[in-house]
């Protein structure tokens, strides 16, 4: 029973450096499932893990939980009215992957939308970025026993859905985006109020952050807690605030812009260490960064269409000229029925969501329904790191790791 | 530069063809080169993030049927991306490609989903069990061959199943609850549950009276 572990704890390193056993009292291993129901496997993942006393020995991630068959789904309808089910990948940004899936389309469309329309997804996505990086550390602060973060930040991003319900209608399921457009403009007076809400909220954040930054018991559960290497980070396809927490600074907004994120200045924050700690104050910076882009992407919006004009195929005509013109009338019927055209090929488009790089790849082999639609989930691919980085580690570092990581089953799944 | 990154693989691989893409630099290649044509691209061009790996199925009786295809990124090219596609060898039933877990941990799950819902083997894969289904699932569900309602199947938990004698039914959708297929299927037939109204409070209940609309 004399397993070498190599601890990162110190707590945990004396405790193995305890004498020899003699033979009668040595202990079996536990073996304990965490999850799918429990409050840090956020959503439905379940752990099955194998314990030497409260240390880790290995430990098996079971997903599928959630797994409706989204890209079988996908196959079955037309583009358009697979924009609800992009929704539901990651639930706490569906603006983001709205726009993510769309462009991925435009693309394969080789579709320009006008800069309104960009600048309308870039502050969404933003605004959504901010909204689900308020959750993830509210749930983190909440997981490591920091109660008071949920509240404020769950206030803020209350905020923010008011917003989003007023732009869409809804304030988790979006729908927002369209093939070569959104579904309506911005009401009047919106964007006075989302630069009112980021004058706000950064002075709120910088209260938020406070209350975990200096905090002697979060940084004792997190810092050297649950540490990436970079080259593990690489080696397991981590993207998002979990790769630049290890270090590596890719960010597709600033590598790959899209949608017109060159027009914009941010900053790209990276760890050094890649422990939890690292991880979180990475997504604290997020925040303010994006609070930046929307504050330029206000300043300088643009006038004009919000939806590609030219597209008479893909793009549903105006609503009025629907009801009154029998040309439109046809070309809606038209669209609704079999779906927006889009010509053969296959593309695939990767977009930096809050939880990391979503990426769609759409074959097409004509038509209104894609032949095929692989979903790149981020949070699949950074718990697959979970095998290797929960080996060693105290059980309830476990719960510190899985909070950092910051991941939705929604998207996981599929 | 997508046009040189081929053209110096190809150099290498002669047995490469430019893949035909509507966005970034593709190749075709022969499955024996892949291993060595992901690593060489690895090693040599930087492209050390496998962001994706899946398969396509060509549907039943295509030649070759399933394709598998990597996505290749690069952490320190700022946005350089490739993707390699290779038919799959093995039978129409029983596809196979080899394992790329020796380059990248990550490709575990990759290979795992794609077996699950392809049914792709990966040789010297070191784990390759299902992963979103559950395990003895007799399926591979994405397969062109396999409906979208599904197919009824016998429950994961024998001792449960054999309590109960319950199944697994598939869901009530032929064609997908709003899948325009004119001509075909009503909406009736193909939701059910749009007919089926018992659950809605705005039903008429037996024996009681609808609430009065109260006018301001």
């Amino acid at each position: 029973m004399a397993t070498e572990y190599n601890f990162p704890d110190s707590a945990a390193r004396a405790a193995t450096a305890a004498p020899e056993v003699p033979a009668e009292f040595q202990t079996e291993k536990m073996s304990l499932a965490m999850g799918p129901s429990h409050p840090s496997t956020h959503g439905v993942l379940r752990l099955q893990l194998e314990l030497d006393g409260e240390t880790v020995t290995s430990a098996d991630p079971v997903l599928g939980y959630l797994h409706r068959g989204d890209e079988k789904i996908a196959e079955n309808m037309t583009y358009n009215q697979f924009v609800p089910y992009t929704d539901r990948l990651d639930y706490l940004a569906p603006l983001a992957n709205n726009m993510a899936y769309a462009i991925a389309v435009e693309r394969l469309a080789k579709l320009e939308v006008p800069a309104r329309c960009q600048a309308i997804r870039v502050l969404t996505a933003e605004m959504a970025r901010i909204s689900a990086h308020l959750m993830g550390l509210g749930a983190f602060g909440l997981d490591v026993g920091a109660w008071t973060v949920l509240l404020y930040s769950l206030e803020e991003r209350e905020k923010l859905y008011k917003l989003f319900e007023e732009l869409t209608g809804a304030r988790f399921t979006t729908s927002y985006t369209r093939i070569g457009g959104v579904t309506r403009d911005v009401p009047e007076g919106w964007l006075g109020r989302v630069g009112a809400f980021c004058d706000q909220f950064l002075p709120m954040l910088e209260e938020i952050l406070k209350l975990l930054t200096r905090n002697k018991i979060f940084m004792d559960r997190t810092i050297g807690v649950g540490v990436i290497s970079r080259a593990d980070a690489l080696a397991y396809g981590l993207t998002g605030p979990n790769l630049r927490g290890s270090g590596v600074a890719l960010d597709l907004r600033k590598d790959k812009p899209y949608s017109g994120y060159e027009q914009y200045e941010f900053d790209v924050p990276v760890g050094t260490t890649g422990d939890c700690y690292d991880r979180y104050l990475v997504r604290g910076e997020e925040m303010r960064q994006s609070v930046r882009i929307i504050r330029q992407v206000l300043a300088r919006f643009p006038d004009g269409p919000w939806c590609a004009p030219d597209a008479r195929r893909i793009v549903a005509p105006p609503k009025n000229k629907i009801l009154t013109s029998m040309e439109e009338l046809i070309q809606n019927f038209m669209l609704v029925t079999e779906g927006p055209q889009i010509p053969p090929g296959e593309v695939y488009f990767e977009a930096e969501n809050p939880k990391g790089v979503l990426g769609f790849f759409i074959v097409s082999r004509g038509g209104g329904v894609p032949y095929r639609l692989k979903i790149r989930s981020p949070s699949f691919c950074n718990l697959s790191i979970l095998p290797k980085a929960c080996q060693g580690i105290l059980i309830s570092d476990v719960v510190a790791l899985l909070g950092s990581m910051d991941f939705v089953m929604g998207e996981c799944d599929r | 530069m997508s046009a040189d990154l081929i053209s110096t693989l190809q150099a290498r691989f002669p047995r490469l063809t430019p893949r035909p893409s509507g966005d970034h630099p593709a190749v075709n290649a022969p499955l024996e080169d892949v291993v060595s044509l992901l690593r060489c691209l690895r090693d040599e061009h930087g492209f050390d993030l496998l962001s994706d790996l899946t398969a396509i199925d060509w549907s039943p009786g295509a030649s070759p049927r399933f394709t598998v295809v990597y996505h290749l990124l690069s952490s320190s090219r700022a946005g350089a991306y490739v993707r390699v596609a290779a038919p799959c060898a093995g039978t129409e039933e029983a596809p196979v490609a080899p394992s790329v877990t020796s380059l990248w941990a990550g490709a575990d799950w990759h290979e795992r989903e794609c077996f699950d819902l392809l049914g792709v083997r990966f040789e010297g894969h070191p784990d390759l069990r299902r992963i979103l289904m559950w395990d003895g699932y007799p399926y591979h569900p994405l397969r062109k061959d396999f409906p979208l309602a599904g197919i009824e199947t016998e429950l994961p938990a024998e001792d449960v199943a054999a309590e109960t004698g319950t199944r697994v039914v598939a869901a009530p959708m032929a064609g997908g609850p709003f899948v325009a297929s004119p001509g075909e299927i009503n909406l009736t037939e193909a939701e059910p549950r749009a007919k089926d109204e018992s659950w809605s409070d705005c039903a008429p209940q037996p024996g009681h009276t609808p609430l009065r609309q109260v006018k301001e």
